[in-house]
């Protein structure tokens, strides 16, 4: 495997753990850049996201890499969003009084309901953190040897529900069906994070750097 | 379907290298936080927790490349505590890798820091730690401790859990001062109180001694996770013995 990945810097979250996963993942070339160039060049683009999403948008438009992974999309770069990257995807979400997110997946990203409970009526803690199973509801490159129902790490307030997006791919359960993975032609977003999932995120990871981008 | 119960080991490091003991069967190096933290990982650990018990400031460095190496190595979820006092530090603990910070005492003397660095970071990577002891007045009431459980503050542990969890912590860390060392169990009355007191997850931390003992932090104690480290340290069960146990216990866990 000789891809060369980009992943986006803007300033947010953790982009030393992704840039460990890719590598363990088999990447030969790991490049952390808000860089339009270096960002285009890559063969992957990876578009990391923790924290609050209105700093996250907004730190990403100022950089212009809203422009930048615009383009990568058009020419067909395969991309994974994780997390915040994901719902900063979607078209509005709920979290910081209400954020316009960059609207390239329909959906509305909203809270977890409070006080929040199983169908049990027993409470359910928010953030959702730790590890849910996650069912793979179509099928998709990026699940290739992963298990139905296997564990990824989750840890959000905020989710999109599952039914409100035709892009889902996988959904977690709790309280409520919520998306765990979108994709849409040449991009793959999840709502866990591959890079904190152990053995199955690592899969995942590898699965997105042999990928070209089809389904 | 549902969130499994999460096992979190805990490394007390000073100074770089873990101390009150590992005995890992054929570890190269018993204080090698980076290698035991690996283990753990291979181990099928949920998350590691890494405290800084370093006393001077000077050290610090060590600890934060001490986090680079571990991030990059280990693929689970690693919280870091110890030493916490401004929002620069969490910066810094998050850039080197930390996927989490404990704050403890720091959040006392400046319960502010709690709201800012979750508005700034998110409240996901905000942890609160909570070091309580029950006052033995016959009121039931609990306090938090600083200085390993020596100074008392006066705060009450319950209404504290609330304030944290209002100003934007994204967990708890409650550990029992009474019970920490003990192998008599965690104190299940005060864990209990604080998770049916908040909204954010808890977890449950100091006195584990036996796997039954995890089993009752879930299900008496109510705690959505388990801090533990001589158990898994000294070899008394591994991680997958555990899991295990609670799974025919009926608890979630991740396998």
């Amino acid at each position: 495997m000789t891809r060369t990945v980009a992943v986006i810097d803007y300033g947010m979250g953790n982009l030393h753990s992704v840039e460990s996963a890719v590598r363990q993942a088999g990447a030969t070339a790991v490049t952390v850049t808000s860089d339009r160039d270096a960002i285009l060049a890559a063969d992957s683009i990876i578009f990391p996201g923790v924290g609050a999403i209105r700093d996250c948008i907004d730190e990403f438009r100022r950089l212009g890499c809203d422009e930048t992974l615009r383009l990568a999309i058009s020419r067909g770069t395969p991309v994974l969003a994780i997390c915040v990257g994901m719902q900063s995807l979607m078209t509005h979400s709920e979290e910081n009084d209400g954020v316009d997110c960059l609207d390239w997946v329909d959906g509305l990203v909203t809270r977890f309901p409070m006080p929040h409970c199983d169908t049990d009526g027993k409470k359910l803690k928010v953030p959702h953190m730790g590890w849910n199973q996650v069912v793979q509801t179509q099928s998709h490159p990026l699940w290739d040897g992963i298990a139905d129902a296997a564990y990824f790490y989750f840890v959000h307030s905020y989710y999109l529900p599952a039914s409100d997006s035709g892009a889902v791919v996988g959904t977690f359960d709790y309280g409520v069906q919520g998306s765990a993975a979108v994709a849409k032609n040449n991009v793959f977003a999840t709502q866990f994070h591959p890079e904190k999932s152990h053995d199955n995120g690592i899969k995942l990871l590898s699965n997105f750097l042999t990928w070209d981008g089809t389904c | 379907m549902s969130l499994a119960k999460r096992i979190i080991p805990c490394l007390d490091v000073d100074q770089g290298r873990v101390v009150k003991g590992v005995n890992f069967v054929g570890i190269r190096d018993a204080g090698d936080p980076v290698e035991i933290a690996r283990r753990y990982n291979d181990a099928g650990a949920d998350e590691i927790t890494f405290l800084d018990i370093t006393a001077s400031h000077e050290q610090r460095d060590t600890t934060y490349r001490t986090v680079e190496q571990i991030a990059s190595q280990v693929f689970i979820p690693l919280t870091v505590g110890g030493g916490v006092r401004a929002v620069s530090d969490i910066r810094r603990l998050l850039n080197a890798g930390a996927d989490k910070v404990s704050i403890n005492t720091a959040a006392i003397f400046n319960p502010d820091l709690v709201r800012e660095s979750a508005d700034r970071f998110g409240s996901q990577c905000i942890v609160v730690a909570m070091d309580v002891k029950s006052l033995n007045d016959g009121t039931g009431r609990y306090e938090l401790f600083t200085h390993g459980g020596r100074k008392e503050t006066g705060i009450e542990a319950i209404a504290w859990a609330k304030k944290m969890a209002a100003l934007g912590a994204g967990e708890i860390l409650l550990t029992s001062m009474d019970r920490d060392g003990t192998k008599d169990g965690y104190d299940l009355s005060i864990t209990r109180a604080i998770s049916d007191a908040v909204d954010i997850p808890v977890i449950a931390s100091g006195g584990v001694g036996t796997l039954d003992h995890l089993v009752d932090g879930f299900i008496k104690g109510g705690a959505d996770a388990v801090l533990a480290a001589s158990i898994f340290h000294f070899g008394t069960y591994t991680v997958a013995e555990a899991k295990d146990y609670l799974a025919q216990s009926g608890i979630a866990v991740r396998h």
